[in-house]
């Protein structure tokens, strides 16, 4: 991989801002669920940080991005902004869905988060239509889909990558490998021992990264995004991962092998870029402390902004059906 | 305007044709739809890549959920999309992008949101297609809130409302009859809005509330039994979702008398739906049970008695209207 682009200091400065509100973010949210303040399924990124902290800096406000039921950490990291994701999560008025779509369905058009999806896969096909209207735009715009290594197994994979290959639409096909599909190992869902090799399949270039190391992480996405803003086609990116609170907060992930858990806990991705942005001289302890600081005060704010706002009135089951109101 | 004599295919070719003219951002998407391809298997788009350019009128490799998938997204993105899900059975490979994302994506985003795509597709008994190439399954979609459907029952209404339809913000799955596709019938060149009714016969014994197929033979009916001083309305839904409640009601008040006709499945049909809100509506009023008619409980068969048999005939009608006034 010593052949990718590098990240500069003012990036890797910025990947590790991404990764710290998107740590703290999630860390903050657990935190709620368990005193009761937030009753939801709610699918940790935690340990996936590194993914879209190293891709979305690539990317700008005229980009789209889907994602799957885990992609708080996508949403963060492409610009969402906490006030309405927090009133969100809350189910209130005030949240970017009015409370109606929840900690699945986050959308926030204006940062390009076009789609947050609860179903397996469907994060692709709608991508690749958005890349289809940005081709059709020539602004030179991208579609970023992320999705699991569960997803790369269902059809619509198929039917996605194949189309944006022919068409040499600008996507980018984001598959954050975390080893497990719910309760099942990837090696007993998945014959093939890199996902990425698939790309040939399509005609498409493919390449598999250690998704927790940011230099791996931002070298491929910005290959990927400078390629497709090109005209040169989509890119399939298997980044390896591994995520640390279970399929979902509850689950106690009884199926994840004790040493295989405690190994990924200790390559942490999180304190391992801190130390070294630290250790390259890129920031000082105090300054990372006041980055860090800072993140969790505005955490702080949406949390108590939203659990103030107003709980949505059931008037609003007859509004957004369809663009009239429902009698 | 009536200006000339039409078929349906060609009613949908021109109602496309002078949306991609009017509207630069509209794209039609879908199996064999380019002009390399022959137009489509019907030759619904016939003319239409060459006129506008094969980057808005789009052949697809045959994946339907990407045919959805990439509708919804180039939507999402600033377009209108016409995607074409060739035959209506093959929704069914399409459905999760169709109701879990088409149909909800507005409400899910608090209106953030919209999807102003149209389906269309073909179906329909009377050429020996068999069991998955014939289905009417609009009741699938009716149930799925967020999402119109619409299924018009002659060339005009098929301009109209396709046009309507590819002007209206939200989702429309738009139903066409194969088998009457060469049909001709006087033509006129308008929009129509869709939920609106059409009061295509007025009467005062009997209201026939009907769409898509069962129109035809149910204004046969209408004409035969107005010898015999029986006087029926028959109401052409159009829209089936959201359906036009008040024309509906206001001719069943007036009548007294009602009976639903389609082709699909009476089971748990959109008949169901109408005769339920009538009931609920106008009890007091009704002279007598509301009676529906449909297709039979069986997949649509091959063999031509067996497929005759499985539509709701003329007999059935009359005789159903009989009964009603006896």
């Amino acid at each position: 991989m010593s052949n990718l682009p590098k990240p500069d200091a003012a990036t890797l400065l910025e990947i590790y801002r991404k990764a710290s509100l998107i740590r703290h973010n999630d860390l903050r949210v657990v935190r709620a669920m368990k005193a009761g303040l937030l009753m939801t399924p709610y699918y940790s990124p935690q340990g996936q940080e590194i993914i879209p902290a190293a891709l979305s800096v690539s990317l700008n406000d005229n980009d789209k991005l889907c994602t799957i039921y885990r992609g708080t950490h996508d949403m963060l990291a492409k610009g969402f902004p906490l006030g309405p994701l927090w009133a969100e999560l809350a189910g209130r008025i005030t949240g970017s869905c009015k409370g109606k779509g929840g900690t699945m369905h986050l959308t926030h058009p204006e940062s390009g988060c076009m789609v947050t999806t609860g179903v397996v896969g469907s994060s692709m096909p709608i991508a690749t239509g958005l890349g289809w209207a940005a081709k059709l735009d020539g602004k030179g715009g991208v579609a970023v889909a992320n999705f699991g290594d569960g997803a790369a197994n269902i059809g619509a994979f198929h039917e996605s990558l194949n189309l944006a290959a022919l068409w040499k639409l600008p996507v980018i096909f984001v598959c954050q490998n975390n080893l497990y599909a719910e309760h099942t190992t990837y090696a007993n869902s998945t014959a093939v021992d890199r996902l990425s090799k698939r790309a040939a399949g399509y005609g498409m270039d493919g390449v598999t990264v250690n998704g927790n190391d940011a230099d791996e992480m931002y070298g491929a996405a910005k290959i990927a995004i400078d390629r497709a803003r090109a005209g040169e086609g989509p890119t399939l990116i298997e980044a390896l991962t591994f995520r640390f609170n279970g399929h979902l907060i509850g689950d106690a992930a009884g199926y994840i092998p004790k040493e295989e858990f405690a190994q990924a806990k200790a390559n942490d991705p999180f304190p391992m870029l801190r130390a070294r942005v630290i250790a390259d001289g890129i920031a000082t302890e105090a300054e990372i402390d006041a980055i860090d600081a800072d993140i969790k005060a505005q955490i702080e704010a949406a949390v108590d902004a939203a659990f103030k706002a107003d709980l949505p009135d059931p008037v609003e089951l007859k509004r957004d059906v369809f663009a009239h109101e429902l009698a | 305007m009536t200006t000339e004599t039409m078929n349906t295919i060609q009613a949908v070719n021109l109602a496309m044709h002078d949306a991609l003219a009017a509207d630069p951002k509209l794209l039609i998407l879908g199996e064999d739809v380019g002009d390399l391809e022959e137009g489509g298997v019907a030759g619904a788009t016939k003319g239409l890549s060459t006129a506008f350019g094969d980057h808005r009128v789009k052949s697809t490799p045959i994946s339907e959920q990407a045919i959805i998938g990439a509708a919804i997204g180039a939507s999402l993105g600033g377009y209108r999309v016409v995607a074409e899900i060739m035959l209506m059975n093959f929704t069914a490979v399409a459905m999760d992008m169709i109701v879990n994302h088409a149909a909800k994506l507005r409400f899910m985003s608090g209106g953030q949101t919209n999807v102003p795509i149209v389906i269309r597709t073909m179906t329909g008994a009377g050429m020996s297609n068999g069991g998955q190439h014939s289905d009417y399954l609009e009741a699938w979609f009716a149930h799925t809130p967020g999402i119109k459907v619409v299924a018009p029952s002659n060339p005009s209404d098929a301009y109209g409302l396709l046009r309507g339809a590819i002007e209206d913000p939200d989702p429309v799955l738009f139903i066409e009859n194969l088998p009457t596709y060469w049909n001709p019938a006087p033509f006129t060149r308008e929009v129509l809005p869709l939920g609106k009714a059409n009061v295509v016969r007025e009467g005062s014994d009997v209201t026939i509330i009907s769409y898509a197929t069962m129109v035809a033979p149910s204004l046969a009916v209408a004409e035969q039994l107005a010898g015999e001083g029986i006087s029926i309305e028959v109401v052409d839904l159009r829209t089936i979702a959201p359906w036009d409640r008040e024309t509906v009601r206001a001719s069943v008040e007036k009548t007294g008398r009602a009976l639903i006709v389609h082709e699909a499945v009476k089971e748990f049909g959109v008949g169901a739906e109408v005769a339920a809100d009538l009931n609920e509506h106008l009890f007091g009023k009704l002279k007598a049970p509301v009676r529906r008619l449909g297709g039979a409980f069986c997949p649509v068969p091959y063999s031509k008695p067996l497929e005759t048999a499985f539509v709701p005939s003329s007999d059935e009608i009359e005789r159903t209207i009989r009964g009603l006034v006896a």
